[in-house]
């Protein structure tokens, strides 16, 4: 049973610094942001970036690589030589090949190659947000009445013993570990199966409702659920 | 006249010519010096011979007058001394005043020497001749007297200056020679390097089709020509293949931005309400992610095109990863009807980029999928990987209608479509993509005939391999890695 959600307004609110220098980008993710209840200031260059960044408290920082004055591997790399940990989502029109491993040694979190959809910087923005909040290593997940164990790889929902595959596992448990967050397919891809690149067709869409047919078939209440335009979400009820 | 003088001052400032004379001058100025030190070290040589020969006759003098006395060496000496002989003598007493010989006075280049020396007299028969040259050698008798006995060397000294004139006329020979030769040289590389200027100068103007003439010696400049002609048919080649790149690329951009643009039109123009034109609007942006999609794979293979990926290359099993990217598709396979079977020889360790080898797997079987469903023939796809040969390999095989063999080889050009693939769902780069990623790793594709089906190969060479499991015994095989 399938239900399509709008792009969640996420629960836990962040401040986010976006370091662009397209003007016509960063209103763009300032308005989106602030739609989806975060706060959102911006920087134009390198250096103001690198200083509001350090003065500011932010969850996450959106840097771009190519700025003027400082570009952004800089701004990152100096950040990190002061032991500032904000998370950093890097946005680039370079593409993927080498660049994304620079990007993620120069000490940034997570990387997203332009042109990219609003959906899925939101749902990376909101995934690192979470991280910023020291969260102890959890042995377990719960999400309703479903049970991660992640000691003994055991999944129970209402106390019923299901079986996964070792992949389907894995897929179960990052979606859990992002609990009420959006989860795109393509942070499934990176992930779960640690692939950086284009898969063609939505193989993903197929493991995932094999993972539903499991988790949520036999039960009255979904709890895997597909959002429209976004990707998948687990949470106990909808919104 | 002038021309001519242009044409020789022209070949006299080239490079060849400069060489040519720099060779010359330097040999002239070894052989001049070989020539001058032999020449000065022969005379040295022959004026001491006559020397030892005077010094030996004066010792039998000297001893004839011991024997028989001064009127008896006086009476030797006026017999010995000819008027035109070549032993010239002087017996004088204490006062210098002449007793016997063929010589006047003492000679005053010798006046004080008592080593004796070079001079000049004159003959006594030719009086208005030539001075000639002589060596003589001075000593003291008892009683006052003193004898000097000289040996003519003109005749020597003649011959040692014919030598020396022939070189000198030599020398100058060879200098005209080699100045002259230098200048022929010049002037022929000149007119070969004036052709290849001229042609370089029509290519430049947009002409790539001409080509420097050849003129059939072998030499190394027609292997220069050779070369250079070889060059621009690469280029040209590179060229041609620049201008169907960029018609492809034209055709694979601007046939989605124009899908793009007709489905924003279209949501505009049917105002069906907010549902009607959140619908058009969805589908717009469903329209530019797919333009991103071609774009973002022509950017690529672009990339992979430019080549060097040392810094993301790693080690990994071939076969683990084969077997997970199949793992990965294995459901929507099954979902679209196709029974995929996998059958990935673990042990094969190669050094590649991990995630483009998963993508150019991914992209095959994705084609696999895409191009032999609703073939009807049938509906096995088989993922294989090993070792072959040296290197390793990658297949994956499919029942569909195939790819014919005339068609194979345009298949695998870069950015090329078969027409049939422009009408499928996805970029269709995908094989380009697999044929990048191949070149990238200095390996190939190779597409064969599954009978029915296509089977396409990836292969990687041997410089890639890190370690391989040898078949049957499980032996690990190290190959050395490049």
């Amino acid at each position: 049973m399938r239900e399509d959600f709008e792009i969640s307004i996420g629960s836990n609110l962040m401040r986010v610094l976006v370091i662009e220098d397209d003007r016509e980008t960063a209103q763009f993710l300032q308005k989106s942001l602030k739609e989806n209840g975060h706060t959102a200031d911006l920087a134009g260059d390198g250096e103001a970036g690198l200083g509001l960044a350090i003065e500011g408290n932010y969850d996450v920082l959106i840097v771009d690589r190519m700025l003027p004055r400082l570009d952004g591997l800089s701004v990152i790399k100096t950040l990190r030589s002061e032991g500032n940990r904000t998370p950093v989502l890097i946005l680039s029109a370079l593409g993927e090949v080498d660049d994304r491993v620079k990007g993620l040694r120069a000490g940034g979190d997570d990387y997203l190659t332009k042109p990219y959809a609003y959906s899925e910087l939101l749902a990376r923005v909101e995934a690192l947000g979470r991280r910023s909040v020291p969260e102890e290593q959890q042995t377990k997940y719960v999400v309703g009445d479903l049970v991660l164990d992640r000691l003994s790889h055991r999944v129970t929902r209402g106390g019923e013993h299901i079986l996964l595959q070792p992949r389907e596992y894995r897929l179960l448990e990052y979606l859990m570990q992002h609990a009420g967050q959006v989860v795109t397919r393509t942070m499934l891809l990176e992930h779960v199966w640690d692939y950086h690149f284009d898969p063609q067709t939505n193989v993903i869409d197929v493991h995932v409702s094999r993972l539903r047919s499991k988790i949520d078939k036999n039960f009255e209440k979904p709890l895997l659920h597909t959002v429209r335009g976004a990707g998948y979400t687990i949470r106990d009820g909808p919104v | 006249m002038t021309a001519l003088f242009d044409r020789i001052a022209k070949a006299a400032s080239t490079t060849a010519f400069r060489w040519s004379a720099a060779a010359v001058a330097s040999y002239l100025l070894a052989a001049a010096f070989l020539i001058g030190f032999l020449f000065s070290k022969t005379n040295d040589i022959l004026t001491e011979q006559t020397l030892a020969g005077l010094r030996a006759e004066a010792r039998f003098l000297l001893g004839e007058a011991a024997a028989g006395g001064a009127e008896s060496l006086r009476a030797r000496v006026a017999a010995l001394s000819r008027p035109d002989g070549p032993g010239l003598y002087f017996l004088s007493d204490a006062a210098s005043g002449k007793l016997a010989g063929n010589l006047n006075r003492v000679p005053p280049e010798l006046a004080g020497n008592p080593d004796g020396g070079i001079f000049a007299y004159q003959p006594q028969r030719t009086t208005n001749g030539r001075p000639r040259l002589a060596v003589a050698f001075p000593m003291s008798l008892p009683g006052g007297q003193s004898l000097l006995i000289g040996r003519d060397i003109d005749d020597q000294r003649a011959y040692a200056e014919t030598v020396w004139r022939t070189f000198l006329l030599g020398f100058g020979a060879l200098s005209l020679l080699g100045l002259l030769g230098g200048l022929t040289v010049s002037r022929l590389i000149l007119n070969r390097m004036d052709t290849i200027t001229a042609t370089s100068r029509s290519i430049m103007s947009g002409d790539l089709s001409r080509r420097i003439p050849i003129d059939g010696t072998g030499g190394e400049l027609d292997a220069l020509a050779h070369n250079l002609n070889d060059m621009l048919d690469r280029i040209e080649g590179l060229m041609s293949g620049l201008k169907e790149v960029s018609d492809n690329i034209a055709h694979d951009l601007k046939t989605p931005l124009n899908r793009l643009r007709n489905s924003a039109e279209a949501a505009l123009r049917e105002s069906r309400g907010a549902d009607g034109y959140r619908e058009g609007l969805e589908r717009t942006i469903e329209k530019a992610d797919e333009l991103i999609k071609t774009f973002n794979a022509l950017l690529l293979i672009a990339r992979l095109e430019a080549g060097a990926l040392e810094e993301s290359l790693e080690t990994f099993d071939l076969g683990a990863l084969v077997e997970d990217v199949s793992d990965l598709y294995a459901p929507a396979a099954e979902e679209a009807g196709f029974n995929l079977s996998i059958e990935a020889r673990p042990g094969v360790r190669v050094r590649a980029n991990k995630q483009l080898m998963g993508q150019a797997v991914a992209n095959l079987i994705d084609n696999a999928i895409k191009y032999s469903a609703a073939s009807g023939v049938g509906n096995a796809i088989t993922v294989k990987s090993g070792a072959l040969g040296d290197g390793a390999f990658i297949s994956v095989a499919d029942r569909g209608p195939g790819i014919s063999a005339c068609d194979r080889a345009r298949a695998l050009k870069r950015f090329v479509r078969l027409e049939e693939s422009r009408t499928k769902p996805g970029t269709g780069l995908g094989l380009s993509l697999v044929a990048a990623v191949a070149r990238l790793h200095h390996g190939e594709v190779r597409l064969e005939d599954n009978d029915p089906g296509l089977r396409v190969v990836l292969v990687l060479p041997r410089r890639c391999m890190i370690a391989s499991v040898s078949e049957g015994d499980g032996r690990r095989l190290e190959v050395a890695a490049s």
